[in-house]
């Protein structure tokens, strides 16, 4: 129960004491969040669904109910195509960055003795985010271009007669600029689950006989389940997002659906950019809820 | 800012400044002196707080001209750069949030019709009579052959003030104030090709497999694609500029199949990227700006803007005024026009490797020398420096591609918008999936 005390003059004899209704106090409560939420996120995207069913031409949108930019959108083969393309790269960089992150954070967890050095290291993970991502990314390109660091080295060692081609401008080039500016979304949320795991759990495995790897596959893996649902969360919104990394590190030979979108706005063609956003918007949505489906994070954090 | 207070600061202005007028007269004059041109302009805006908001491709949005048309004039100018897809939706879409547009003549051919502009009168604009006749009759000479694509002059003039309809004829209704155009062409790796290159069909040789670049910004990028397309013979053009559908899909498929046989190394959207690919090595032959040679050639690396046998691609950039545009804020727009056709913004123009669209005015900012270079093809007596003070060019140096008249004179198609645009930028953007 919650009671406010207007002080008005500071006087006594005027002392007026307001009770809120228990009722309206958990909205109270509510509303900062709803209003922040409604203003930036819930009213945006009602606006993006209104427009994907406008007409438009080059000088204006007219607000309209047409499925045209649907039927385009879904009809066209590069729509499946390119979310084809986004899907592989998800799922690489997923792979990638689930492996890489749940090593780090299991050395950073369980190798390292002393909480300070456990969150030194934590802070040298996050030293590449002093930097924008778009440099991290760009700086890749001189490393490994045709002429760049890695093919002097090839072609210096003798190991290759020619220089590498695959290395920049391709898919190879785009997963792995992702899987290093993604990573950290996936050691961070899979340190914070293997940090609370009870130590004791390890040493009643090891007395019941279990090996090493055991403890890992029927222990570990198990209890880090919430922290790599969010980290997955993180890496697949962030993959089907991105159109930077994929015009940059492809060349612009690849597309990704934020690409296509942004190459559609960028011509005007608002209601189709809002058709694909509402597309992807869906299956962001039941990408993430198959997620929450396996594994249940409020039940387990 | 409101119309209601320009005016009154105008008024006020014009009572108390007939000392500050004699003064700055006096500077004008002695400025003039120097460059042996009168261009005296009658108001002087230095006491009347005139903003122009001005916003167009980054090419001419260059922070000198602002700067130097504030101490001429003392019009402030607000410059905002976009890319041209973007000027081409800010023009139509935010009227009200620009008082000139310098867009390009592609992009004014689909914003014109929208009502957003409005035309000029050509019996207030001093230096219409110099601007070079490509832009009024589409002839560089009387007896040069008119471009395909969307030539400047088809789109330069209306039927009368009120109207939405672009005129045959020259009328004296003017669209736009052509400022700044050139003719591209491929640039290459003079060290790195190692053999001449004579057409754009060059680009597709398998020679250059994985080394060649082209622009991807669909609707130029669709001309380059046609200039090379024609180049190679597989395909006779009745208007590049204006594709059928039938055109734009024989031209897209070839792209499609040549892109999967590994031709391009990369597609290129902004002037940094194709200055990259190319000063690194990545491509050897390219679609490319004039001034992005220059900066890879700046870097000390061999560069050149290579003429080709099929002629040039060419673009053209003009100043055009807001519907809103009335009163003082009018006049000081056209002065600002009278005063970049004037000759001083023409000169900076061509010594950036642009053209100005009123060389004789340009003419006399420039010295003899840097007119021989730039505009005459004539061999270097000097070193060339850029406007903004650097060695372009040591003495000696031919410009690629020869004289003025060389280069504007072998214009095979302008950049364009087709009537079927929309289908072509989906067929473009499928090329960039596949």
């Amino acid at each position: 129960m919650t009671t406010v005390r207007l002080i008005g003059a500071g006087s006594t004899k005027d002392k007026r004491v307001f009770r809120i209704p228990p009722a309206l106090v958990a909205y109270l409560q509510a509303v900062p969040l709803t209003a922040i939420l409604g203003f930036f996120f819930a009213l945006p995207i009602l606006m993006i669904v209104t427009v994907s069913f406008w007409d438009y031409d080059f000088a204006g949108l007219y607000p309209d109910f047409i499925m045209l930019n649907y039927e385009e959108v879904l009809g066209s083969w590069v729509t499946w195509k390119t979310y084809l393309n986004t899907l592989k790269y998800m799922a690489m960089v997923w792979v990638l960055t689930l492996v890489i992150g749940f090593w780090v954070a299991y050395f950073l967890a369980f190798h390292i003795r002393t909480t300070t050095m456990q969150m030194v290291l934590f802070l040298v993970c996050t030293v590449p985010f002093l930097t924008s991502n778009i440099i991290r990314m760009i700086s890749w390109i001189p490393v490994l271009g045709r002429n760049g660091l890695v093919n002097q080295g090839l072609v210096g060692l003798g190991i290759v007669p020619q220089p590498v081609e695959w290395l920049l401008y391709s898919d190879f080039a785009v997963v792995l600029a992702m899987v290093h500016l993604y990573t950290l979304f996936m050691v961070t949320p899979i340190f914070n689950t293997l940090m609370r795991i009870d130590r004791s759990l390890f040493e009643a495995a090891r007395d019941a006989g279990a090996s090493s790897a055991q403890i890992l596959w029927n222990v570990v893996i198990p209890l880090a389940k919430p922290g790599i649902a969010i980290g997955t969360i993180f890496v697949v919104t962030l993959v089907m997002a991105d159109f930077s990394t994929v015009q940059v590190m492809s060349g612009g030979q690849s597309a990704s659906v934020a690409l296509m979108m942004k190459n559609q706005m960028s011509l005007l063609q608002y209601p189709a950019a809002a058709a694909n956003a509402v597309v992807l918007l869906v299956l962001v949505l039941f990408m993430v809820a198959a997620i929450l489906r396996v594994v249940d994070i409020r039940k387990e954090l | 800012m409101t119309m209601k207070t320009s005016k009154t600061t105008k008024a006020a202005a014009t009572g108390v400044t007939r000392r500050t007028l004699l003064k700055t007269g006096a500077a004008a004059a002695g400025a003039v002196a120097g460059s042996g041109l009168i261009t005296g302009f009658p108001t002087i805006w230095a006491q009347n707080p005139i903003t122009l908001r001005q916003f167009g491709t980054g090419v001419s949005n260059i922070n000198a001209i602002a700067e130097k048309c504030k101490a001429d004039l003392g019009i402030t100018l607000e410059m905002t750069a976009t890319d041209s897809d973007a000027a081409a939706q800010r023009a139509v879409t935010q009227p009200d949030s620009y008082d000139i547009a310098d867009i390009e003549y592609w992009i004014l051919k689909k914003v014109f019709p929208s009502g957003v502009l409005q035309p000029m009168d050509t019996s207030k604009l001093k230096y219409f009579d110099k601007v070079v006749p490509l832009f009024i009759t589409g002839k560089l000479n009387p007896d040069s052959v008119i471009a395909q694509g969307t030539a400047p002059h088809t789109v330069g003039f209306v039927e009368a003030q009120d109207s939405k309809t672009f005129a045959k004829e020259p009328t004296q209704w003017f669209t736009m104030m052509p400022t700044i155009y050139n003719a591209d062409t491929l640039g290459i790796r003079p060290d790195l090709v190692g053999r001449e290159i004579t057409t754009w069909a060059d680009i597709m040789d398998p020679a250059f497999k994985g080394k060649t670049s082209i622009l991807n910004i669909p609707s130029i990028g669709i001309m380059d694609a046609a200039m090379i397309m024609e180049a190679t013979g597989e395909i006779k053009y009745a208007d590049k500029g204006n594709m059928t559908k039938e055109e734009i899909d024989k031209t897209i498929e070839f792209l499609i199949k040549a892109k999967q046989a590994g031709q391009f190394r990369a597609f290129w959207k902004s002037f940094d990227e194709s200055v990259n690919l190319m000063a690194s090595g990545e491509v050897v032959i390219q679609s490319m700006w004039s001034p992005a040679v220059a900066a890879v050639r700046s870097k000390g690396i061999a560069c050149k803007y290579q003429p080709l046998k099929e002629g040039y691609r060419s673009w053209g950039g003009g100043l055009g005024l807001a519907s809103h545009l009335s009163g003082a804020q009018l006049d000081a727009a056209y002065e600002y026009i009278n005063w970049y056709t004037s000759g001083w913004v023409g000169g900076y123009l061509n010594r950036q490797g642009y053209y100005s669209a009123c060389m004789e005015t340009a003419k006399n900012f420039m010295t003899a020398d840097e007119w021989g270079y730039w505009i005459e093809g004539k061999p270097a007596a000097g070193d060339i420096m850029s406007p903004e003070g650097k060695v372009m060019e040591k003495a000696g140096a031919v410009r690629d591609g020869g004289s003025f008249e060389d280069r504007m004179g072998k214009v095979a198609c302008w950049n364009s918008v087709m009537d079927e645009d929309r289908y072509m930028v989906r067929r473009w953007n499928e090329f960039i999936a596949a």
